[in-house]
């Protein structure tokens, strides 16, 4: 409760400070709409990234970071649009139903919708990134450096971006080694490094010698080094954080893309769409292989990468079974992006259940 | 499975690992608590504790001085509590969540340029006798200095509260402030004092976060760790003994439902995330159930302010 308020107040603060310093200058301005802070060095921090690439562009850029998933989120969008910007980025999913309903209030502003689905007007897009292709990666890496076949792996909520990122982490394990296990652990926290700290220990002790993350903070990785078990780095290169345990990281990649939207906006030439783009338009960005993996694996790894950029190997590509041994995608064929947006079942060979 | 007692052991260790900013955090605060001066501010002083001690151990390198830099800037943000509180006699729940607001703020303003720098590895006492002793070895040693002391803290300051003269002192202003002056004590002074210890305390816990539990820092790191610190010395009725037992029920329970749910129990994880709350509770308010015992230990003044005394 008292979070709750304390949130609130210190985001509206935040807000108020934005707008005070935000410029009057003629040109394209871009507005950033950001669920939690620019200093959580993960999912927030990563858009950042992406903002500053925008301002280097020679754009102005504002920012509201701490906004929630709330009646508070219209409040804001409605600020930004009313001062000025000409598009702005709602960057977390439960921005999407004020997203939409402010977009329809502003036809002249456009809106750009992190991870939704929702385009019910003409201002409005949606854009993602196709994650699960790294993790394709990962457990293909994870698969082959295992020595006790139990994989760990702390999960944040239970939505379908991630069940799709522990299926496809799973399926890219098993297909080097059939053997393996991956035991899930749901941490109910995007980042809370004590927190995530507490359950990557769990799985250590539970004989897990490798560990994957779908939560923020870089606690894990440096749990796993002090262990001396494997890790992967989550939304930026985390290689600095545990050099030993970490042997690559998947990261997101905005700047391109919030480049490319903002000058689409000031050349004229904007228009809706829905962009998933995957390793191939360098949303995702595998970072370098550790020293620790053989040199046959880091070819077939860097193989892997060039073949899911191209497109010729799908990380969801059939015969996929769920855990009851349900046919999910056929052989020879591809789980479809409705499928994949949907995913709210897992893949054989998963341990235990979703929670509900 | 078979249960392995270096196993169990390894979970016992992580458990007292994961309580102690907890210990440290509710052992301060009932000092504060005790002396009668309620101060929410306990997550405020935890975070800014948790970016001075990282802050100061990348600048300077130097962890002695980082640790004991957390403490001075605990002590230093309580000094405005103190101010305000003793001097302007503001009221404490305000102030108290205004500290905390303020900390938070703060801290992620500090802490801007820390973000993404790895921390340093910090010395463990003991580390060669980690493998000695079967199931005790991982409990008793390859731990922190300030592990240590965590788990010291509560027997001490039982200790001070029961068999000390300041402890009675501190007890007497927090009970009766009116008679406790009247006897000559500068309730003020004791009050201050109090507070001061308070914040340090809770920088401590902070700076455990940051530089010992998970090296680094990001933003409201302390995760509500200060409002459940809060919440242990209420619930513990005002003794060090029962913070320290509830402590490592909340930590246990954390961590033993992170291993229920990797062995793969079917129980719904919702209902074991919300597990070490509700056991906490209930076990404390158990424990304590002596209506009789309740009156004795909480500080009657508690949350009131002085006037007189100047």
């Amino acid at each position: 409760m008292h979070k709750i308020f304390i949130r609130s107040f210190v985001s509206s603060l935040v807000f108020l400070f934005t707008f005070t310093v935000a410029s009057v200058a003629k040109d394209v301005k871009a507005a950033f709409v950001y669920i939690g802070p620019t200093g959580d060095h993960g999912w927030t921090y990563q858009h950042d990234v992406g903002r500053k690439a925008v301002e280097a562009a020679g754009y102005k850029t504002t920012f509201v970071e701490g906004v929630p998933e709330s009646a508070d989120a219209e409040r804001v969008l409605r600020q930004l649009a009313n001062s000025g910007h000409d598009i702005i980025f709602t960057t977390s999913f439960g921005y999407m139903n004020p997203t939409n309903k402010v977009a329809k209030e502003f036809p002249n502003v456009k809106f750009e919708h992190a991870t939704g689905y929702k385009r019910e007007h003409s201002n409005v897009s949606t854009y993602a990134a196709r994650f699960y292709e790294g993790r394709t990666i990962l457990g293909t890496i994870a698969g082959s450096m295992t020595k006790s076949n139990v994989i760990g792996y702390v999960a944040s909520f239970p939505i379908p971006e991630v069940i799709r990122g522990i299926n496809s982490f799973t399926l890219a394990a098993q297909k080097v080694n059939p053997n393996i296990k991956t035991k899930i652990v749901w941490a109910f926290t995007w980042y809370d490094p004590g927190k995530e700290a507490e359950a990557a220990k769990a799985l250590i002790d539970q004989g897990a010698d490798i560990i994957a993350q779908h939560t923020d903070s870089t606690a894990i990785v440096q749990i796993a080094e002090k262990a001396g078990v494997y890790a992967f780095g989550q939304a930026s290169d985390m290689d600095k954080f545990a050099p030993k345990a970490v042997l690559t990281s998947v990261e997101n990649n905005w700047g391109p893309y919030y480049v490319d939207r903002v000058k689409a906006v000031a050349n004229g030439t904007w228009n809706q769409k829905d962009t998933w783009h995957g390793i191939g338009d360098g949303m995702v960005v595998i970072s370098d292989l550790d020293s620790a993996l053989p040199a046959d694996l880091k070819a077939k790894v860097n193989q892997l990468e060039k073949d899911l950029a191209s497109g010729k190997v799908h990380s969801f590509t059939g015969p996929i079974y769920d855990q009851k041994g349900n046919l999910m995608v056929a052989e020879g064929k591809t789980a479809d992006d409705g499928m994949l947006a949907g995913m709210m079942t897992y893949v054989k060979g998963v341990e235990g259940d979703i929670p509900k | 499975m078979t249960i392995d007692i270096n196993f169990v052991g390894l979970i016992i260790a992580s458990i007292m690992a994961s309580s102690v900013p907890l210990i440290l955090a509710s052992c301060g605060e009932l000092i504060t608590e005790r002396s009668g001066v309620l101060n929410l501010g306990v997550e405020g002083m935890m975070i800014i504790g948790a970016i001075s001690g990282f802050a100061l151990m990348t600048v300077t390198g130097n962890l002695f001085i980082a640790v004991i830099g957390a403490m001075l800037a605990g002590v230093l943000i309580s000094t405005i509590f103190a101010f305000l509180t003793q001097t302007l006699i503001t009221n404490h729940v305000a102030t108290g969540l205004a500290l905390t607001i303020f900390g938070i703020g703060i801290s992620a303003m500090i802490g801007k340029n820390f973000v993404g720098i790895p921390g340093k590895e910090f010395p463990v006492l003991f580390g060669n006798l980690k493998d000695a002793i079967p199931f005790l070895s991982p409990i008793l040693f390859g731990h922190s200095v300030v592990f240590y002391f965590a788990f010291a803290l509560p027997f001490v300051t039982n200790y001070f509260l029961k068999k000390t003269k300041i402890g009675l002192i501190v007890r007497a202003v927090g009970d009766s402030p009116d008679s406790a002056s009247n006897q000559g004590i500068n309730v003020r002074l004791v009050r201050y004092l109090c507070i001061l210890y308070g914040g340090a305390m809770c920088g401590l816990a902070g700076a455990y976060l940051s530089m010992i539990y998970t090296p680094q820092w990001i933003e409201n790191m302390t995760g509500g760790r200060g409002w459940i610190a809060l919440a242990l010395v209420v619930f513990s009725t005002w003794n060090p003994i029962k913070i320290l037992i509830g402590a490592m029920i909340f930590g246990g329970l954390t961590i033993v439902q992170f291993h229920m749910q990797a062995i793969g129990v079917r129980i719904p994880v919702q209902f074991l995330t919300a597990l070490p709350y509700i056991v906490t509770i209930i076990v404390l308010v158990v424990i304590s159930r002596d209506s009789r015992k309740i009156r004795l230990s909480t500080p009657s003044s508690l949350g009131k302010s002085f006037y007189k005394d100047n």
